[in-house]
């Protein structure tokens, strides 16, 4: 009876529960299509509301900066990059874990990313959308924003230059936005092919009949969807490290102290990928409770991405005491004073010490199981840490840039009210379209996790019959 | 036999993914070649099943890459070396080393085109119709159900006799499709 006992538990270890009370591939249809089918709560109205309205404001502060000018950011000599360029790395670094959960969670087979895969994915178009409104705005004159591409035209009798890293990084940011969209679409064209078959109205059938492009679900259809989707997983991969690499290449190949280091590729990457699995824990927590998807995304899912918090912090706070050392080791008496001065006791001192205690200490509760395993307590974490990656890109730009060579140049910078009311409307930005995602769109693929529940059901069948084998007997099911 | 110009071929509904299987592994055994299967989601092995070839989107990527690869080269040396040579830094106007953040982004970027438009290309989409939907049960291919079309082209195809076949595979359902 142990015996029996023990390898159930083994069993249980094995097909870890990803999908609770054995739903069948009907429920699963059920379970996301309803969120999109039912009549529009009234709560939904009211959150539109409230993130529209950031939105709006955020609008009007974009206004305000077309036709009165760049000045009426705090950005200044000797600061002149600050939040625009702060809040741009940020939500760039929120996207990328959308794109490593549905492409490189998708090459290493894990299973467990099916269920919030879709999900993580417009987290990432929309952190992009976000992070592509400050370049756009920051250039001065966002009516000649074009100019940032080669393209032709008769007013720029010039082409851009190519040795830059700012140019680089319109390509990769651009590349970015455009291929995670396509890989979110092609994730999403069988689930709009439900959505057709199951429409109720005229207008939603033909909505999503042409958003689904005649989807049938052939064989043929899947062979080339699924290769199309290992490609697309196989390039998205160096894509989204490349990213943030070329990103971080805008510091990196410049001659700051505090910014002219090797380090930066890899340091951005990890943060990246540690702020975004923040976001998504949060966001996750959210969606699971307004849905009801708990039977969807489980515990597994919540805890494994605490997990990968827990590692991309230790990465993180790593990296940190690695410049620190570098700092010191290399002699080098500029980049030792923005280090030790600058960051850790000068002026921006409560900036260094809010990065270190939330990047660093507060992903370590991670583990703990009980603390890992707690829904308030991981929501809170979330929070903290996104808090504590938007003060690690605060601090990199600020302090590297506020005491320049001379002390006559030396400043200090202060955000005017346009920073702070147009970082809070990137947010409401961010939520308006999760919240008209989450009304129109399936939250959860719904194809992949059928068809993950099919891959399971095999898998479970060869570990009954493997149970039974080592123990001689009938298949631990069959008795019943 | 019905008239082949105006019926497509014959369903068989199934319940579940092993049935489907089992039933296009009997009807090729049958000797029926004109045979495609609808499902809600890429049943593992169905292709090897179907004796399908496999995928040539992987080729059509490649192509695309390398356009992708060779656009990136010559717009880099043709604005910075020849339409607009500007001295930055001593930097020479053009060299592989700055180049390559842009030439990567770019081989991507043309890849992903070439795998989503000519994934769509290689399915036929979009497609405003298709036989399949006069099916009276179509809409249960995106949710649960199993389906296999034998197509009225196949030179074994008979009305009567593939529905017989189709109900002895375990089919809860038949259905004669229209063109």
């Amino acid at each position: 009876m142990a015996q029996l006992t023990h390898d159930q538990e083994l069993k249980d270890k094995l097909s870890a529960p990803l999908a609770y009370g054995n739903p069948n591939f009907h429920d699963v249809t059920e379970a996301v299509s309803i969120i999109s089918e039912v009549k529009t709560h009234r709560n939904w109205y009211i959150a539109l509301a409230i993130t529209g309205s950031i939105t709006g404001m955020m609008g009007l502060m974009i206004a305000y900066l077309i036709v009165t000018g760049v000045g009426v950011w705090g950005n200044n000599a000797p600061v002149g990059w600050g939040w625009d360029i702060t809040n741009f790395v940020f939500w760039i670094g929120i996207g990328h874990a959308g794109t490593l959960i549905s492409a490189i969670l998708f090459l290493f087979r894990q299973k467990w990313r099916t269920s919030i895969n879709r999900f993580a994915e417009a987290m990432t178009l929309f952190a992009v959308a976000c992070a592509a409104i400050y370049p756009g705005i920051h250039v001065g004159r966002p009516w000649r924003a074009y100019w940032l591409f080669p393209i032709p035209n008769e007013f720029l009798d010039m082409w851009q230059n190519f040795r830059s890293p700012l140019l680089w990084d319109v390509f990769a940011v651009s590349t970015y936005g455009t291929v995670s969209a396509l890989f979110w679409y092609v994730g999403l064209v069988p689930d709009l092919a439900t959505f057709r078959d199951r429409a109720k109205t005229k207008a939603r059938k033909l909505s999503f009949a042409i958003a689904s492009l005649g989807w049938r679900g052939s064989a043929t259809h899947w062979k080339n969807y699924e290769k199309a989707y290992m490609i697309l997983a196989g390039l998205s991969t160096p894509l989204v490290l490349s990213v943030h690499t070329i990103v971080s290449f805008d510091f990196a190949t410049s001659i700051l102290p505090g910014w002219h280091t090797t380090i930066f590729p890899p340091y951005f990457v990890a943060g990246a990928i540690f702020s975004g699995f923040a976001m998504v824990v949060t966001l996750m927590v959210i969606a699971r409770w307004i849905y009801k998807v708990e039977h969807l995304v489980t515990m597994t899912h919540l805890e494994n991405m605490n997990k990968v918090i827990l590692a991309t912090g230790c990465i993180v706070g790593y990296a940190y005491a690695t410049e620190f050392f570098i700092a010191w080791y290399s002699g080098n008496p500029y980049e030792s004073y923005v280090f030790f001065v600058s960051r850790a006791t000068g002026p921006y001192w409560w900036a260094y010490w809010s990065m270190v205690t939330c990047n660093v200490i507060s992903p370590q509760f991670f583990w703990f199981k009980k603390l890992r395993t707690n829904i308030p307590f991981m929501f809170v974490i979330s929070i903290i840490v996104n808090i504590g990656m938007w003060f690690e890109r605060f601090v990199i730009i600020a302090t590297s840039l506020h005491r320049d060579f001379l002390p006559s140049s030396w400043g200090y910078f202060r955000p005017t009210f346009v920073d702070i009311f147009t970082f809070i409307g990137t947010f409401g930005l961010f939520l308006t379209l999760f919240v008209f995602f989450t009304r129109f769109l399936p939250i959860i693929a719904i194809g992949e996790v059928k068809g993950m529940m099919a891959a399971n059901a095999h898998e479970e069948h060869y570990l009954d019959e493997a149970v039974a084998a080592s123990q001689g007997k009938e298949p631990v099911g069959a008795a019943h | 036999m019905a008239d082949k110009t105006t019926i497509h071929g014959m369903v068989g509904d199934f319940d579940s993914p092993d049935q489907l299987m089992d039933a296009i592994r009997a009807a090729r055994k049958a000797g029926y070649t004109k045979l495609e299967a609808y499902t809600p989601f890429p049943i593992h092995g169905i292709d090897d099943a179907m004796g399908a070839k496999p995928s040539i989107l992987g080729y059509i990527v490649v192509c695309c890459g390398a356009v992708g690869l060779t656009i990136a080269i010559l717009l880099q040396w043709w604005t910075g070396a020849v339409a607009y040579p500007l001295v930055i830094s001593g930097k020479p106007m053009f060299a592989f080393e700055f180049a390559i953040p842009i030439i990567f982004e770019l081989t991507v970027l043309l890849s992903a085109f070439g795998a989503v438009f000519g994934m769509f290309a290689l399915n036929g989409l979009p497609k405003l119709h298709h036989p399949l939907f006069n099916y009276s049960g179509a809409e249960g291919i995106t949710d649960d159900r199993f389906v296999l079309v034998i197509e009225a082209g196949d030179h074994q195809f008979d009305a009567a006799g593939t529905r017989e076949f189709l109900l002895a595979q375990g089919a809860a359902k038949t259905e004669l499709i229209e063109e």
